[in-house]
């Protein structure tokens, strides 16, 4: 029996070769996009100012000053594709920092003082995923409660800010993960290794660990099925409440993971610390192509998200831009251009309309 | 089962709000009888003054109020939040104290003209978020995160990377009592906007476009409604309002700075919007909700500040009584108790409605 051209063609898109025909997706799309302008970037960065850039250290430097950043955007990633926002990530990070430090100083060990990390955050996550999914609150006013909650609850626990004094903890932060081939060789001919904080390599293997969960679990495709069209998602037999419960709970122990790799890296806790985490987070989601609107994103673009802040705060520096408004200036005026990009591709492509997260069009539903 | 006495809806929207001020005034009531009375006092000058929680409650939340009215359009034309007010105030204050400073003196003229030009600025940047969400189509809270990033720089920048103080009798007018009137003049500010806008609301179509835009924005635009215009328009609306209470933060204290003004006021603004039992994803509004939500936030910050709270732990009793406010008013609970009710009344469960699953 003939086949029908039609079977035929979904035969051959199944197949790997034709694959490379087939459009890009939206994900794949923007990714690219973001990943070359990285690299772009960055090599205008090593032509024009050489020097640092020109070592593999420097990217390590970058890494280091941004694990606990990369963390918790990846968890904002995983909320937003499912189409949600969690902004409690600073704070949770701020407690989690103020309870550990507190903890340690009080004569804790460090295994508890992990397990007061993951367990703030679980239950920040717990409780916000609960009102989000089970009782239907928009999960702004959710998540901005929970920032309220875990900033005033960090003054509780301490005003003062406090250094880490326990000595197992300062070993712990000072040990470093060596990688000799990506080293340089300094003017006195010492090999100097690059070095890498410990909380790098927990943010790297997050990062492959939700990849791979968004890639190829059932969780991870209901992310996207969710955030695409949660009708839709609803029809096909996602448990649309489960699900976003789960991006909930898994965004908040991500926080508190941050919180402990964070309390790494600085060694002192502090109520202003992690201030503004939450919204460097969706920048680094957004620059990395996560639409606010679900369902479009990847956590391989938010690395390079959080990459590119990181590289774009780092040129202003070096640029001789050393007032202390440039910053944050440029790196809205990057925030800035990376968005209208999105939009003006994503329309380009006949999507640019109704950019609107399901969790309000689920709001603005209800109402009629 | 059916719901044979239908409550206004206007009525049911402005419950939460109105439930959550009694709420307050009670338990206030209960813990101190005095806590509400107003005294008339003289300050320093020998001018006649209202002191008291009840003023101090009206007069702190005079911003609050006048961004929520912002907000309120904001959110009703464009179904999202503009999470820039506090930054853009921050700008127009700048603007303000940087008018003020450059002429000799400061003269009536010299504030008009201040005021003038912090309006004029914190409206360039209302339309720059606005043509990003409207043009653009991009969220709201995405096109204006731009703006929380790095408005705050901007206003440090304008400044010159100072905190100057501006000294007359003309700011702290504006800022605390005119002499000879017992009312603080940032609550009459907030009354003059309030009649500005309740004026605009009814002699224009101000309104009701906006509502129709939030609602479904391709059937006003074949209605002949120019749906970009009127997020624009909203947007610059709010911009505005930044501007108004921007001159009336930087009156308060006579001087500018940039990082703690109006901090995280953008926060308040949008509880705001939600206590008054508006909805987040645009649409229908009522900006007397949103106004009785402002007074709420501050009555409870009043309230807590009252009960010797730190004002660094506030934060985190204000989240509880917030989550709490949200989950009576959240569908799913209000359900439950339908349930409950009509099963207490009727002695038999209330059908399948609850366990519909809303899109």
């Amino acid at each position: 029996m003939s086949r029908s051209p039609r079977e035929n063609s979904v035969k051959n898109a199944k197949s790997a070769g034709s694959r490379r025909r087939e459009p890009l997706t939206d994900t794949q799309l923007l990714l690219t996009i973001t990943i070359c302008i990285f690299f772009v970037m960055y090599a205008l960065a090593m032509l024009i100012w050489g020097g640092g850039f020109l070592r593999p250290q420097k990217v390590f430097d970058l890494l280091n000053d941004n694990a606990a950043l990369l963390i918790v955007a990846c968890g904002l990633t995983i909320v937003m594709i499912s189409g949600g926002i969690d902004i409690s990530v600073g704070g949770v990070i701020a407690l989690v920092v103020m309870s550990c430090v507190v903890h340690l100083n009080a004569g804790g060990s460090i295994v508890t003082a992990v397990l007061i990390a993951l367990g703030i955050g679980l239950a920040f996550g717990l409780v916000q995923g609960y009102l989000v999914a089970y009782l239907e609150i928009q999960p702004f006013i959710v998540s901005l409660a929970g920032m309220f909650f875990a900033r005033g609850m960090t003054t509780i626990v301490s005003v003062e800010p406090q250094k880490v004094a326990h000595a197992g903890f300062k070993q712990l932060m000072s040990t470093k993960v060596e990688i000799p081939w990506l080293g340089y060789t300094a003017k006195n001919g010492n090999l100097i290794p690059a070095r890498m904080e410990i909380g790098v390599v927990v943010a790297l293997v997050i990062v492959a660990v939700i990849f791979v969960v968004l890639r190829k679990t059932r969780l991870g495709r209901s992310f996207y099925a969710l955030g695409g069209n949660r009708q839709s998602a609803l029809m096909l037999g996602v448990n649309v409440r489960r699900t976003r419960f789960c991006a909930h709970v898994i965004s908040g122990l991500l926080a508190g993971i941050a919180g402990f790799v964070f309390m790494m890296h600085t060694g002192a806790g502090n109520a202003t610390n992690a201030a503004g985490a939450e919204m460097n987070a969706i920048a680094s989601s957004i620059i990395g192509g996560t639409l606010l609107s679900g369902g479009v994103g990847n956590v391989i673009g938010t690395f390079f998200g959080v990459l590119t802040l990181a590289t774009i705060k780092s040129i202003v520096v070096t640029s001789g831009l050393t007032k202390p408004w440039w910053q944050s200036i440029t790196t809205g005026a990057m925030l800035c251009f990376f968005i209208l990009l999105q939009s003006v591709v994503l329309s380009s492509r006949g999507k640019g309309k109704a950019h609107m997260p399901n969790w309000l069009k689920g709001a603005a539903g209800k109402k009629e | 089962m059916k719901q044979t006495k239908k409550r206004s809806p206007i009525l049911s929207q402005l419950l939460m709000p109105l439930l959550a001020l009694l709420v307050l005034v009670i338990f206030n009531l209960i813990r101190d009888p005095g806590f509400f009375s107003v005294e008339l006092a003289a300050n320093n000058n020998g001018d006649p003054v209202l002191r008291g929680n009840l003023i101090s409650i009206l007069n702190g939340a005079s911003e609050l109020a006048i961004l929520a009215m912002g907000m309120t359009l904001v959110t009703a034309a464009s179904g999202g939040q503009d999470i820039s007010v506090g930054a853009l105030a921050a700008i127009a204050g700048s603007m303000f104290v940087k008018v003020l400073r450059a002429g000799a003196g400061i003269t009536p003229l010299t504030v008009v003209l201040g005021f003038l030009a912090c309006c004029a600025v914190a409206m360039a940047f209302g339309a720059f978020n606005g043509t990003l969400v409207s043009v653009f189509h991009i969220q709201p809270m995405i096109a204006t995160l731009i703006l929380y990033t790095c408005g705050r720089s901007i206003a440090y920048w304008i400044n010159g990377g100072a905190t100057p103080t501006v000294d007359s009798p003309i700011i702290s007018a504006i800022g605390s009592f005119i002499p000879g009137v017992p009312i603080p003049t940032p609550i009459l500010i907030v009354i003059l906007m309030g009649v500005i806008f309740s004026l605009v609301f009814r002699f224009t179509t101000l309104s009701l476009y906006t509502q129709t835009v939030g609602i479904n924005q391709g059937a006003a635009r074949l209605n002949g409604i120019n749906a970009v215009g009127m997020k624009l328009l909203a947007f610059i609306i709010l911009g505005v309002c930044c501007a108004v209470s921007g001159v009336i933060g930087v009156s308060r204290l006579s001087l500018i700075n940039h990082e703690t003004l109006l901090l995280d006021i953008e926060m308040d603004a949008i509880l705001a919007v939600a206590i008054g039992g508006n909805s987040l994803g645009g649409g229908k509004f009522n900006m007397v909700g949103s106004i009785l939500g402002a007074y709420a936030i501050q009555a409870l910050t009043i309230t807590l500040y009252a009960m010797k709270v730190p004002s660094t732990n506030i934060k985190a009793y204000k989240a509880v009584v917030i989550i709490l406010i949200v989950a009576v008013g959240s569908p799913v609970v209000k359900q439950a108790f339908h349930r409950l009710w009509s099963r207490l009344t009727n002695g038999q469960p209330a059908g399948k409605a609850g366990k519909e699953v809303s899109a």
